[in-house]
């Protein structure tokens, strides 16, 4: 479980996050929803300590990781896979080297070893057969699958995905998602998904946080989410025609 | 004024740490030792051979009393390639060449979130990037301004030899008159003073980039500019404490 106290975040005279506190529920998938400018993306750079918080504590499972030294950090994050919104892969390595890097980094596996857990990783995310492939040659939602095995190579107890939707078409979306939450029931791992896709609250919402003005608005599910009487969480959700046809 | 120094000390304090992993560090050498140094060569050999060419024509030229023998040639050849147009010229041109490559490589790292999925990784970034590239500058740096020397003085022998302005044997003769070894020791201190401003603050531009691919332009020409205006700078320091 990750759990976030009483935190605040400014930049300057901007304060971007209000006093938030919010629980990340271990083996289900957790949505932080809001607006563009919300403060969804600082809300999760601060959970994995990407931002100092100004106020408040993040735990992961009942460590304090923002009072922890450099080291004891180091070793915290090695328990998190991240999935960036651009996918954030070494552009310099192929396609195995990205899984293979942080297996190379922080365990004393053989090659063999490591090329196997690459393998089983890129099977995972249905890529096998790309292993020499550089960044550059993929498509917008191998990206994506080649971050989410390179996020869950070390076998993570913690996952977050900054908008794993970004920029794909509704059907790799929904790729990408189920993808995301079959791995998380399957390891039992504690997923935070940062997102403002409805597509995603509504199929693999099990947890969903909506995020307004840099306060914790509304919490819930996706069985809740659209009966909701929240204004604000309303006017977000319901913010197409085609949301607004659906409800009535 | 004071802020972007802290900065700048803060992260090289971050850099000069020991890497998480020797073997990966050893592999980014080797791997920058190709990439810095021996990609360098072609630009370097270029640039020596004309200017040793250049250097000797102009000096003959200018010889118009009888008093003043031909092995003077050789000799100022030498001197400008070994005291300042090696060491200091050519790490200027090293610092267009490679410090903006550092810059932007690091810059779009930043940008793309490369660098936060590092950091992510419990990886220290400054030190994953610029360690290496550092400490294969630091290295190779002094065997390119060697060569550059060399390739000077060839210039300068093929140049007199084609105008026939100065004989070959006076030439050489020039080279090797009241030669000081210290010289050498002296090109080659302010070189690896010089590779070091030239990594160092075009990884810091690099690694503080902010934005997008305009910034990350951006970057790479404060690289190149503030490593050449540190370069003239402690070229002075240097000169003054080394040969005064």
């Amino acid at each position: 479980m990750i759990e976030a106290v009483n935190i605040s975040k400014s930049f300057g005279e901007k304060e971007v996050l209000k006093n938030i506190s919010v629980q990340f529920e271990k083996g289900i998938t957790n949505l932080i929803i809001g607006r563009s400018g919300s403060g969804k993306t600082v809300l999760m750079k601060c959970l994995v300590g990407l931002y100092d918080v100004d106020e408040g504590n993040v735990f992961f499972d009942d460590r304090n990781f923002s009072n922890m030294s450099f080291k004891e950090k180091k070793e915290v994050r090695q328990e998190l896979g991240m999935l960036f919104q651009g996918g954030a892969l070494f552009d310099s390595m192929t396609v195995e080297q990205n899984v293979m890097f942080p297996l190379s980094m922080f365990t004393k596996k053989s090659l063999e070893e490591k090329l196997e857990r690459v393998n089983f990783c890129l099977k995972r995310v249905n890529l096998e057969n790309s292993n020499k492939l550089f960044p550059s040659e993929l498509s917008g939602g191998m990206v994506k699958r080649v971050a989410i095995a390179r996020a869950i190579s070390l076998q993570p107890k913690y996952l977050f995905c900054d908008e794993p939707n970004s920029g794909l078409d509704p059907m790799t979306s929904g790729v990408i998602d189920n993808l995301i939450s079959e791995i998380t029931h399957e390891y039992q791992i504690t997923t935070v998904i940062n997102t403002h896709d409805m597509n995603s609250v509504l199929e693999i919402g099990e947890k969903i946080v909506f995020i307004n003005d840099g306060e914790l608005w509304w919490s819930g599910d996706n069985q809740n989410v659209m009966k909701s009487q929240n204004k604000e969480l309303n006017d977000f959700i319901f913010a197409t025609e085609l949301t607004r046809r659906l409800k009535k | 004024m004071l802020k972007p120094i802290g900065r700048y000390i803060l992260l090289m304090l971050r850099v000069f740490k020991r890497p998480d992993k020797g073997k990966i560090f050893r592999k980014q050498l080797f791997a920058e030792f190709q990439s810095l140094g021996t990609d360098s060569l072609g630009i370097v050999a270029i640039i020596s051979i004309f200017m040793g060419a250049v250097v000797a024509i102009q000096t003959a030229y200018n010889i118009d009393s009888p008093l003043i023998p031909m092995t003077m040639v050789g000799f100022t050849a030498r001197q400008s390639m070994v005291l300042e147009f090696s060491p200091t010229i050519v790490s200027l041109i090293l610092a267009g060449k490679i410090g903006s490559r550092i810059a932007s490589e690091i810059g779009t790292m930043r940008v793309t979130e490369q660098i936060d999925a590092l950091k992510i990784m419990g990886i220290n970034p400054p030190n994953y990037l610029m360690l290496p590239k550092i400490t294969a500058a630091v290295l190779y740096n002094p065997i390119l301004i060697v060569l550059s020397i060399i390739m000077g003085l060839f210039g300068g022998w093929l140049a007199c030899i084609v105008t026939q302005l100065v004989t070959s044997e006076d030439y050489v003769s020039g080279l090797r008159y009241w030669f000081e070894a210290y010289t050498i020791f002296y090109a080659l201190i302010k070189t690896v003073v010089f590779a070091f401003i030239i990594t160092s603050i075009s990884g810091y531009f690099g690694y503080y980039t902010n934005g997008g691919a305009l910034e990350v332009g951006r970057a790479s020409t404060k690289a190149v500019v503030y490593s050449s205006i540190f370069i003239i700078l402690f070229n002075l320091i240097l000169t003054q404490l080394l040969l005064s």
